[in-house]
């Protein structure tokens, strides 16, 4: 049967120092501490390559860690992997679905091989496949399905059995907005109606942004900062104000009226950016300030700071730069 | 207990229906030993006429290439197949579930193993409506079947092992060619007994497929020759045996992780 148990008190994810060793130098995962609660959506955020994958691979049993200990629902990975995997649902980076089997033969299997009745496998599976618009479709072999449908059958598949602890591993790549804000409400929908501990990878700002209570950020097997989105940002960064002048000839005019209320930051060509201490009283003495002397603008865009700020504070680098560099190399 | 057989049951149920889902795998691998068998009985039937040939035909004598043949084929697409769950993660599903890991590999083979004893039963099913007349009778036929299961079991789990040490199906693939290797060097075209005294009759000797042959040739156009079946199962046996304990202990010491 499914895990519905929630440990109250304890975590639903508990890790320390865990590593994980490919050959003699290569260190995937190098020393993370993890503690996530039963309701959280806990978004690890992080380039490709960074260890996110290999993360979700050891706290789900596929691969033994190299050292260091974790335990998922009160479990200890290395030593009671079965009784991980029955509390567990998890939806992998790369939907594997077998081409030639229907929807509904998925969650069957599935279903079996979770130890559900048959009478719980074609109810619960029904509601499910339904739940996720793919009741009409349930009867067609996956080979036939779109990408957002295959998505959809591997959460079906990874919620069958009522997991207290949910992994999903960059659930929302290749699918559509619609879909994935659909996602989205269903993990939220999980974690606080259900109690459902979720661990979600990604390397989408906005999603972890949108989604996380708490972000960890890897890089480079490392944890390198971890905090809900707001305290993270709040912590390595204030909000920026970037302004065209109406006239380019008053260009060197409005640099100078700015440059009364903070300290200058680059800017897209044309435009002029200042950091603030607050956006909102900022923007309004600049504002005055500029109308006082006469000048206009053409444009105004107050930015707050973003978890790409604040990975680059942390690492020295840019979240997109870094994905796009681990990219090319991986090409 | 009662719930490992109904994961095993699924798993089964599962491998079968990849493979005859696949027309354009499952037929070639059922139909091959067959034309093999024909082409064989057309190119070499005259061989009935050698003194001391042991058949008075050589269709009902080369048919027991076919059950090992279709056994060998089989093992190489479970491999393939193994391999290709590999590949594309679908392995990591399953081993995301409570079925212990050694159950999940042993269901990709159970699916093997059934579809094997489907293909034996039908090639007896067309030998008889050939006019071959089992010697040994109905219970040689039954043992046919079991023997069938057993090399079944034994190269399909040589196939796992090499899916699980090399994680590719063309690898695995690859191997297709040695089928037919251990196959050409055996007692597959003419008995041990009539080879000429050189290489090729060592080779046939030390060739453990020989022994496969020998033993379900033996209950077709002998009777119940024990000597034939002692060392067919013990071949097949130690086989399984030995394939088994390798993909055990790979499985243990390799991560299954895509």
């Amino acid at each position: 049967m499914g895990s519905t148990a929630r440990s109250g008190a304890g975590p639903c994810i508990e890790a320390a120092g865990l590593v994980r060793q490919f050959g003699k130098d290569i260190r995937a995962v190098d020393g993370i501490d993890l503690s996530i609660g039963y309701g959280e959506i806990y978004g690890f955020l992080g380039p490709n390559g960074a260890g996110k994958s290999t993360t979700v691979h050891l706290l789900t049993t596929l691969l033994p860690p190299t050292s260091g200990r974790a335990s998922v629902a009160g479990h200890d990975v290395s030593t009671r992997a079965g009784a991980v995997r029955q509390a567990i649902g998890v939806a992998m980076q790369e939907v594997a679905l077998d081409p030639v089997l229907s929807g509904r033969e998925h969650v069957l299997l599935q279903g079996a091989l979770h130890g559900l009745r048959r009478s719980e496998r074609v109810r619960r599976g029904g509601e499910l496949l339904e739940a996720f618009g793919l009741a009409a479709a349930a009867d067609r072999k996956v080979g036939a399905y779109s990408g957002g449908m295959k998505r959809r059958l591997d959460l079906v598949l990874a919620l069958l059995h009522r997991p207290s602890v949910l992994f999903l591993d960059e659930p929302t790549n290749g699918l559509d907005v619609p879909s994935r804000e659909a996602l989205w409400h269903q993990v939220r929908r999980l974690a606080r109606e259900d109690g459902v501990g979720v661990f979600l990878t990604t390397q989408y700002l906005e999603e972890a942004d949108a989604l996380a209570d708490r972000v960890g950020i890897i890089d480079l097997g490392r944890i390198v900062a971890e905090a809900p989105p707001g305290q993270l940002k709040a912590e390595i960064g204030r909000p920026t104000i970037e302004v065209t002048a109406a006239e380019p000839a008053e260009e060197m005019a409005v640099a100078a009226t700015l440059a009364l209320f903070g300290s200058a930051v680059p800017a897209r060509p044309g435009a002029l950016a200042i950091r603030v201490e607050d956006a909102t009283s900022g923007l309004v003495e600049i504002m005055r300030a500029l109308a006082a002397n006469g000048l206009a603008l053409g444009h105004v865009e107050v930015r707050q700071p973003s978890l790409n700020d604040v990975f680059l504070a942390k690492t020295g680098r840019s979240l997109e730069g870094a994905t796009e560099q681990a990219e090319r190399v991986g090409a | 207990m009662r719930r490992s057989l109904i994961q095993l049951r699924w798993l089964a149920r599962r491998s079968a229906l990849r493979t005859l889902r696949r027309p354009a795998a499952f037929y070639p691998s059922l139909l091959f030993p067959l034309v093999l068998l024909v082409i064989t009985t057309g190119g070499l039937h005259l061989s009935e006429h050698v003194p001391g040939f042991p058949a008075t035909s050589y269709f009902a004598f080369a048919l027991a290439g076919a059950f090992v043949q279709g056994a060998l084929v089989g093992g190489v697409n479970a491999g393939v197949d193994l391999a290709t769950d590999m590949q594309t993660g679908f392995l990591n599903r399953l081993s995301l579930t409570p079925t212990p890991r050694r159950l999940v590999i042993l269901g990709e083979l159970a699916g093997a193993v059934v579809l094997a004893l489907s293909q034996a039963a039908l090639y007896l099913i067309i030998a008889v409506a050939s006019g071959v007349r089992l010697a040994s009778g109905p219970g040689g036929a039954a043992v046919v079947l079991a023997l069938t299961v057993l090399m079944s079991l034994a190269f399909s789990s040589f196939g796992a092992f090499l899916a699980l040490r090399t994680r590719s199906s063309e690898a695995v693939l690859g191997t297709f060619p040695l089928t037919f290797v251990l196959l050409l060097f055996s007692s597959f075209f003419m008995p041990r007994a009539l080879m000429h005294r050189g290489w090729f009759a060592t080779v046939a000797a030390w060739n453990p497929v020989s022994y496969l042959i020998e033993a379900v040739r033996g209950l077709v156009i002998t009777g119940w020759d024990t000597g034939a079946l002692a060392r067919g199962f013990a071949v097949a046996g130690g086989l399984a045996g030995l394939a088994v304990a390798l993909t055990a202990l790979t499985l243990r010491t390799r991560s299954v992780a895509a």
